[in-house]
């Protein structure tokens, strides 16, 4: 007999509506590390899969905006007190998923946990920051406050497997959207193992979805979903950015595309699936 | 339900002597070149299309056709500005400029003013009391901006995105000109604006206007033409930002075509407003407010309040003096300073009007429209309100941009929400009521990128506008509205 312990493996799943399921498609695909070892069988997720995850944003989207500033930025800031608990974990799959030192994978890990503690801090800044009164010439009070699009389809990057992935969800979520991600096809462990973490922090069922999968079949459902509001092209080639930035045009998609202007301390990608909802109420006796 | 002793009232039927306004300062020419480079060329291909009065279904002017070459003439002469002047041109000179266009369309107001009733149809109340003077205030308020973009709210030193490529709409020539020009060119880009095929006067002379203030040329260049020429500066690949207002199918078009390209894009569309009326409601202002919410220009308004919903209790009133309201509206001559309803802008949009208020008739709503004489030439509709609509009706779900107005109606501030958010569209929405907790209770859910409470169709420089869903994206107006200009 070895004294060594077999180890108990973890099953990857999706993330939709609050619950972990496997792909109702029953399938699923090999996930190996950049090395070419064999690091889990992941979900494959299908377009109903996608489908099913819209439902749950657009139902969650409502009460996540509804809930207070203070609390959607408790939510998040919760998240990241879950991630910095189980860093050495997260910092072992992004060096295995992007083929990185553990030393790199660690800063990685922690520049994305230091990217939630921004965005739970940006929750009740947004109002002020981009609405604001407008001093218009007539006996009104007029304010412009920003507003969610609603349900924000994310493709995220390909490469980044934790960092940017972070920045792509926690973006919207903080902006009061509700988000359906769709992983690093090649590199989704870091991704599911945050997902993993939004149910120990409080947040609420389908504010974040993810599903796992295959980027080329699961894309264009996300695209042309009519129930989508914006879409985050960052995982796509720029061919297939183009093709889906067209299909979204259909239902005149908010589109979000990396641009080099796109820094740490830009807010472009908040400002992306944020509207500005301006009131004119009279002033009288 | 309509109380007939009440609508034939003395005070409905007062009648008012003419009271014209003179034609005579809008010294219209009979032809006009396209503006490229600082100054009216002609059209490469020699094209050209008239331009009608539509209240008279005269000939105003005879325009240029600007074809693909000319687009690409205009678009190089904004790139060499660009380049060699405008971006070396400091955020204080720029305002400069800005603030003298305000000042010379301020000074020529009336003359703009007839040159847009004749040229569009609107009252010459309208074009005179809020299209011109709002114009002149677009371009003061931006020019202020020209050199405070650092504190804009988008980062330090903000930089402009090049060549601007403006499609505007025929419904406020003059004003939808003022909305694309000022902060584009306050944030330090070029501008290629293509006016409306029916309504390319007021632009022109804003043309003039340009030469008069001196802004150097190819700051801003304008071409006439069609949709084949709005086609070609959407596709132009030395156009970097395509700013459109006009309806949700062209949206679609453009959004999709320049999907694959680097362009910037911010889109104003259509719209299917809903005005909801609640018990409580202050009712002289209400009725008002949806009078002018919706017979506004002739209902030419994306924003338009188009679909009233009515408390259920207080419905029959609200009909009943919505009908006697509509039956004094005054009709006819736009020119005439007492006319309340102006001309339909051309025979295709009085077409469509005509097409959907058949539907709505056949689909079983209950139509009132104003007994009033129409002219018999020119293009005119009766102002028309459609009771016992329901929400599956053509007429509660298609934009009709014409004088034609859905009553619904409603129980509880739930569902009034519920229905005033099924629509695809999310420009603009009225509350009114006295109770203002629960008009902002309704404002937080409603889906609009616009809420006037107990008012509506206001409009300011300061005010962002714009929407959300299908009624597109950016916002013009305010602080926002520079968004649209700065590569940030």
């Amino acid at each position: 007999m070895s004294d060594e312990r077999l180890d108990v493996r973890k099953t990857y799943k999706l993330l939709i509506n609050g619950a972990f399921p496997r792909s109702e498609s029953g399938r699923s695909y090999e996930v190996t590390s950049e090395a070419g070892e064999f690091l889990a069988n992941a979900a494959q997720g299908s377009r109903k899969d996608l489908r099913d995850a819209v439902v749950a944003a657009r139902g969650a989207q409502a009460k996540w905006w509804a809930s207070s500033a203070y609390n959607r930025g408790q939510v998040i800031y919760r998240l990241a007190e879950m991630a910095e608990s189980r860093r050495a974990e997260l910092a072992e799959h992004v060096a295995l998923a992007e083929g990185i030192s553990t030393k790199k994978a660690e800063r990685v890990v922690g520049r994305a946990i230091d990217r939630m503690v921004w965005y739970a801090g940006w929750t009740d800044k947004i109002a002020q920051v981009f609405g604001g009164a407008n001093p218009v010439a007539g006996p009104f009070f007029n304010f412009s406050l920003p507003t969610p699009s609603g349900v924000v389809g994310v493709i995220a990057s390909q490469d980044s497997s934790l960092e940017a992935f972070v920045d792509a969800v926690l973006a919207p979520i903080a902006a009061g959207n509700t988000v359906v991600a769709i992983a690093s096809e090649r590199r989704p462990t870091p991704a599911v193992l945050l997902g993993e973490m939004t149910a120990t922090s409080d947040f609420p069922a389908g504010v974040l979805n993810i599903v796992t999968g295959f980027t080329a079949e699961l894309a264009s459902t996300l695209a042309t979903h009519e129930d989508v509001d914006g879409i985050d092209l960052a995982g796509v080639d720029t061919d297939a950015a183009d093709e889906l930035s067209a299909a979204g045009a259909a239902s005149i998609k908010r589109v979000f595309r990396p641009r080099d202007i796109d820094t740490a301390s830009s807010t472009r990608r908040l400002r992306a699936f944020l509207e500005t909802s301006t009131v004119w109420h009279t002033i009288g006796q | 339900m309509t109380d007939n002793t009440v609508a034939n009232s003395n005070l409905g039927s007062l009648e008012y002597d003419p009271a014209p306004e003179s034609a005579s300062i809008a010294r219209i020419k009979t032809s006009y070149g396209l503006f490229i480079d600082g100054s009216f060329t002609e059209p490469s291909a020699n094209e050209q299309f008239v331009t009608l009065n539509p209240a008279t279904e005269q000939v105003l002017a005879t325009v240029a056709q600007a074809s693909t070459s000319d687009v690409d003439r205009a678009v190089a002469a904004a790139r060499h500005a660009y380049e060699t002047v405008w971006s070396k041109t400091t955020g204080a000179e720029r305002s400069k400029y800005l603030f003298r266009i305000a000042r010379l369309i301020q000074e020529r107001a009336r003359e703009l003013a007839v040159v847009e009733t004749l040229d569009n149809g609107k009252p010459i109340r309208e074009s005179r009391d809020i299209d011109i003077p709002l114009a002149a205030a677009h371009f003061f308020y931006y020019a202020g901006w020209a050199d405070k973009l650092d504190h804009a709210g988008f980062g330090v030193n903000p930089q402009p995105i090049g060549v601007a490529g403006q499609i505007i709409p025929w419904n406020f020539p003059l004003l939808m000109a003022a909305w694309k020009l000022a902060p584009a060119l306050a944030a330090g880009n070029t501008c290629v604006l293509k006016p409306a095929e029916t309504t390319p006067l007021s632009a022109l002379l804003l043309a003039e206007i340009l030469q008069q203030a001196e802004l150097p040329p190819g700051v801003v260049n304008i071409l006439t033409g069609d949709g084949a020429t709005g086609a070609a500066l959407v596709d132009h690949p030395g156009v970097d930002k395509i700013a459109f207002t006009g309806s949700t199918d062209v949206g679609r078009l453009i959004q999709s075509r320049v999907a694959a390209s680097q362009k910037r894009l911010t889109l104003e569309l259509g719209g299917k407003g809903a005005n909801i009326v609640f018990e409580d409601a202050p009712i002289d202002e209400m009725i008002e407010g949806v009078i002018d919410g919706i017979f506004f220009n002739q209902g030419h308004v994306c924003c338009a309040g188009s679909r009233l919903l009515v408390q259920e209790s207080i419905a029959d009133e609200v009909l009943r003096r919505l009908v006697r309201r509509v039956e004094q509206l005054r009709v006819g001559d736009p020119m005439d300073k007492n006319t309340d309803v102006g001309a339909i802008n051309s025979a295709a949009q009085l077409a469509r009007i005509t097409e959907l208020t058949a539907i709505g008739e056949q689909e079983g709503a209950t139509r009132y429209s104003s007994s009033c004489e129409l002219p018999e030439k020119g293009y005119w509709f009766a102002p028309t309100i459609f009771a016992d609509v329901s929400q599956s009706h053509r007429i509660a779900r298609d934009e009709i941009f014409g004088p034609v107005l859905s009553v619904l109606t409603f129980r509880t501030p739930d569902e009034a929400v519920a229905k005033a958010n099924n629509t695809n569209y999310g420009l603009a929405c009225g509350v009114w009521s006295e109770k203002g907790s629960r008009t902002l209770w309704v404002a937080q859910r409603l889906r609009a990128g616009v809420i006037w409470a107990n008012t509506y169709n206001r409009f300011d420089p300061t005010s962002p506008f714009g929407g959300v869903r299908e009624s597109g994206f950016g916002r013009e107006g305010g602080r926002h509205g520079l968004e649209a200009y700065l590569n940030v």
